[in-house]
C-alpha cells in the first residue's frame, strides 16, 4: 500500500448540524446542532448511547441522508453541494455489514474497486493487496457467507479502503465481535492512522474510546455534551471517584457524605445500592469516610475508590451511565 | 492533498465529464454481478426450468379442448404457449423486489450509494438482470414447446422476446420501488400477491377471455397485459396484420418508460 504523505488541516468540519425524522407522533430531532472538528490524520471517536444520534449524524456525513439544517465540509468537498466529491473521497463501514453472502471477498473488492472508477485491472491488484493487508487471502474465492464476524467485519473495513479514502467513517466497527476479533480490529485502525487515514469511528464502547481515539467528542440526545482528547475530557470530572455500596440506606449515606467538607458532589444510582461521590484526594478521603459512616452507625457493604472513567465524564454530563445504557 | 487524493479526484473529474458513459459502465458491472449472483444459487436454476415443464405436461394437455372450442381455431400450444411466456415475463419480474430486499438487510444497497457510482445503474444493472434471466427462460420454454405440437414463426418469436423484455422493464423497476419503500418481505409479498393476481386473471392467459361474461371481458380489455398476450399470440401466428400488436407493444413501451423513470427517482431519493 502506497503511504500517502499526511494532509494537515480540517478533515471534517460540521457547523450545526441537524436531522428530523418525522414520525407518527410528529417529528424527533435525531441530530440537534453538531459542531464538529477532525482533524486529518486522527482517529475520532463518537461515544454515546444508542439512539444517541451517532450513526445518524455519521450517515450525514457520508451523504446518506441529507441534513435537516446544517453546513459541513468532508475531506475539502462541500457536503450538500458536491455529494459526489465527497463519495469519491471518503469510504463509509455501515454497521450491519456490507457484503452478500453469495459472492466471495475477491470479487467485492473487485467490484468496489470498479465501482469507484478503476479498471479491471487495476481492481484486481488492489483487492489483493487489501486482502493480503487484512489478512483474509485464504478465504478471499470463498462467499463471505462461510466467514466468521470477525473475518466479514475485516472485509467490510476492506471495501471502505479499497479506494485509498482520506477519511473512512466507521459505524460501530467491533459491536458483536469477540475480544480477540476486537484486539485485531483496533489494530486495523491504527494502522489505517499510520498510513494518514483518518478514521471517524461511532462507538459505545468506553473502552473502544479510550484506548483507539486521539479525540472524542460524547453525543447524547442529539447533541455533544463533551469534546476533547480522553485526558481533557476526564481531567473536567476532577477528582477521583469513591464508589460506596450501601444495601439500602443511599438516602441517609447520601445526606451524610453530601455534609463532609471534601466531597465535592455525591449522588446514588436509580435502585438506590450505590453512592458515587466525586472527592480531590481518594487515597486521604476513604479512611474518613469509613470513619464518618461507622460514628453515623452505617454500614458499608463495599466501597471502591477510583480514577474517573469516560463513563463518570457522561454521568457528570448527563446524569446517567452509559455502561448501564450500553447493557 | 496527497498524491492519492489527485488520483482519485482526476478520476473523477473524467467520470463527471461523461456521466453517460459512468451510467453505462456502472450499469454493466451491477448487471454482471447479479446475473453471477443468481445463477449462483441453484434454486434459481431448478426453478427456472422446473416452472416452464410443469405447465407445458401438467396444464397444457387440458387446454386441448378449451381452445379447441374458442381460441380461434389455432393449435392449442399456439394459443397457450405465447400467453404462458407473457405470464413467464410477469413472474419472472414482478418479485424481484425480494432479492432487493435481501441486499438491504445485507447493508450491500447502502454500501453501493456511498460510492459515486450511478444510481440509475442500481436500477438498470438489476432490472437487465431480470429481463436476461426471462428471456433465457422463455427460449427454454419455446424448445420444450416444440415437440408437443408448437409451430414457429421466427421474427414473431424475436418480436414475442422483446415484448417480454419491455414486461420486464415494467414490472422490474415498479417491484424494486415497492421494495426499497416496504423494505419488508411481509408487506412486499401480499402487496405483490394483491397486484399480479388480478393482472393474471384477467389476461386471459390461463384460458380464453371468449368465454369470459361481458363485464369480465370488458374489466380484461383495460388491463395491459391482456393486450400483450393478445400481441403475443398474433405474433406467434405471424398474424402481422393484427392491430393488437401495435397496441400491446406500444402500451407496455410506453409503461416501461413510465416504470423506469418512477423506480429511477425512487433510487436516486432512497434515504434507506
Amino acid at each position: 500500500m502506497t503511504s500517502p504523505t499526511p494532509i494537515r488541516g480540517t478533515m471534517i468540519g460540521t457547523t450545526d448540524l441537524r436531522r428530523t425524522f418525522k414520525t407518527r407522533g410528529g417529528s424527533v430531532e435525531a441530530v440537534a446542532g453538531v459542531d464538529l472538528h477532525v482533524e486529518a490524520g486522527e482517529i475520532f471517536g463518537f461515544l454515546g448511547p444508542n439512539g444517541a444520534g451517532k450513526t445518524t449524524t455519521l450517515r450525514m456525513l457520508a451523504t446518506l441522508i441529507t441534513p435537516t439544517a446544517g453546513e459541513a465540509t468532508v475531506a475539502g468537498a462541500d457536503l450538500r453541494r458536491q455529494p459526489q466529491l465527497v463519495r469519491q473521497r471518503i469510504g463509509y463501514v455501515p454497521q450491519g455489514g456490507s457484503t452478500d453472502p453469495a459472492e466471495t471477498g475477491r470479487g467485492e473488492l473487485v467490484l468496489q474497486g470498479r465501482l469507484y472508477g478503476m479498471t479491471k485491472g487495476a481492481a484486481e491488484a488492489r483487492a489483493a493487496e487489501v486482502l493480503a493487508t487484512l489478512d483474509l487471502e485464504a478465504a478471499a474465492d470463498r462467499g463471505t457467507g462461510t466467514y466468521s464476524g470477525g473475518m466479514r467485519r475485516r472485509l467490510d473495513v476492506g471495501l471502505g479502503i479499497v479506494h485509498q479514502p482520506q477519511v473512512l467513517f466507521l459505524d460501530e466497527p467491533t459491536t458483536g465481535l469477540d475480544p480477540q476479533a476486537r484486539a485485531r480490529m483496533w489494530q486495523e485502525i491504527e494502522r489505517l492512522r499510520e498510513l494518514g487515514t483518518t478514521v471517524f469511528l461511532t462507538t459505545h464502547y468506553l473502552e473502544e474510546a479510550d484506548a483507539l481515539c486521539d479525540r472524542l467528542a460524547i453525543i447524547d440526545l442529539g447533541r455533544i455534551v463533551a469534546e476533547g482528547t480522553s485526558d481533557q475530557l476526564k481531567q473536567r470530572v476532577a477528582g477521583d471517584v469513591v464508589t460506596i455500596g450501601v444495601d439500602g440506606a443511599a438516602a441517609s449515606v447520601l445526606s451524610l457524605v453530601e455534609s463532609l467538607p471534601f466531597v465535592r458532589e455525591a449522588s446514588h444510582d436509580a435502585e438506590g445500592g450505590l453512592v458515587r461521590l466525586y472527592v480531590d484526594r481518594g487515597e486521604t478521603a476513604v479512611p474518613h469516610l469509613l470513619r464518618s459512616l461507622d460514628a453515623a452507625g452505617l454500614a458499608p457493604t463495599s466501597i471502591a475508590l477510583n480514577k474517573p472513567s469516560l463513563d463518570d465524564v457522561f454521568l457528570r454530563q448527563t446524569g446517567r451511565s452509559l455502561r448501564e445504557e450500553a447493557a | 492533498m496527497t498524491a492519492n487524493a489527485a488520483i482519485v479526484d482526476e478520476a473523477l473529474t473524467a467520470i463527471e465529464r461523461t456521466p453517460r458513459m459512468r451510467a453505462l459502465r456502472d450499469t454493466w458491472l451491477i448487471f454482471r454481478r447479479s446475473v453471477v449472483l443468481t445463477i449462483r444459487q441453484p434454486v434459481w436454476i431448478l426453478f427456472g426450468i422446473m416452472y416452464p415443464v410443469l405447465y407445458l405436461v401438467l396444464f397444457g394437455p387440458l387446454l386441448d379442448k378449451a381452445v379447441g372450442q374458442a381460441g380461434g381455431g389455432v393449435s392449442a400450444y399456439n394459443w397457450f404457449v405465447p400467453g404462458l411466456l407473457i405470464q413467464v415475463a410477469l413472474f419472472g419480474s414482478a418479485f424481484v423486489g425480494f432479492g432487493l430486499i435481501a441486499e438491504l438487510r445485507y447493508g450491500v444497497v447502502e454500501r453501493m450509494r456511498v460510492t459515486p457510482m450511478s444510481r440509475f445503474a442500481m436500477l438498470l444493472g438489476r432490472s437487465l438482470r431480470d429481463v436476461f434471466l426471462l428471456v433465457l427462460q422463455a427460449v427454454l420454454m419455446i424448445a420444450l414447446a416444440i415437440p408437443f405440437g408448437l409451430h414457429l414463426n421466427l421474427a414473431g418469436v424475436v418480436v414475442t422476446l422483446g415484448l417480454m423484455a419491455l414486461i420486464g422493464l415494467v414490472m422490474a423497476p415498479l417491484s424494486y420501488s415497492a421494495a426499497l419503500a416496504l423494505k419488508s418481505e411481509d408487506a412486499f409479498a401480499p402487496l405483490v400477491q394483491g397486484i399480479v393476481m388480478p393482472l393474471l386473471l384477467l389476461s386471459g392467459i390461463l384460458l380464453p377471455m371468449a368465454l369470459a361474461p361481458d363485464w369480465l371481458r370488458f374489466l380484461s380489455s383495460i388491463n395491459p397485459l391482456t393486450h400483450a398476450v393478445d400481441a403475443a399470440r398474433a405474433l406467434f401466428n405471424g398474424d402481422w396484420g393484427n392491430p393488437e400488436i401495435a397496441l400491446g407493444v406500444g402500451l407496455t413501451t410506453a409503461l416501461a418508460i413510465g416504470a423506469v423513470w418512477i423506480a429511477s427517482r425512487a433510487f436516486s431519493r432512497a434515504n434507506a
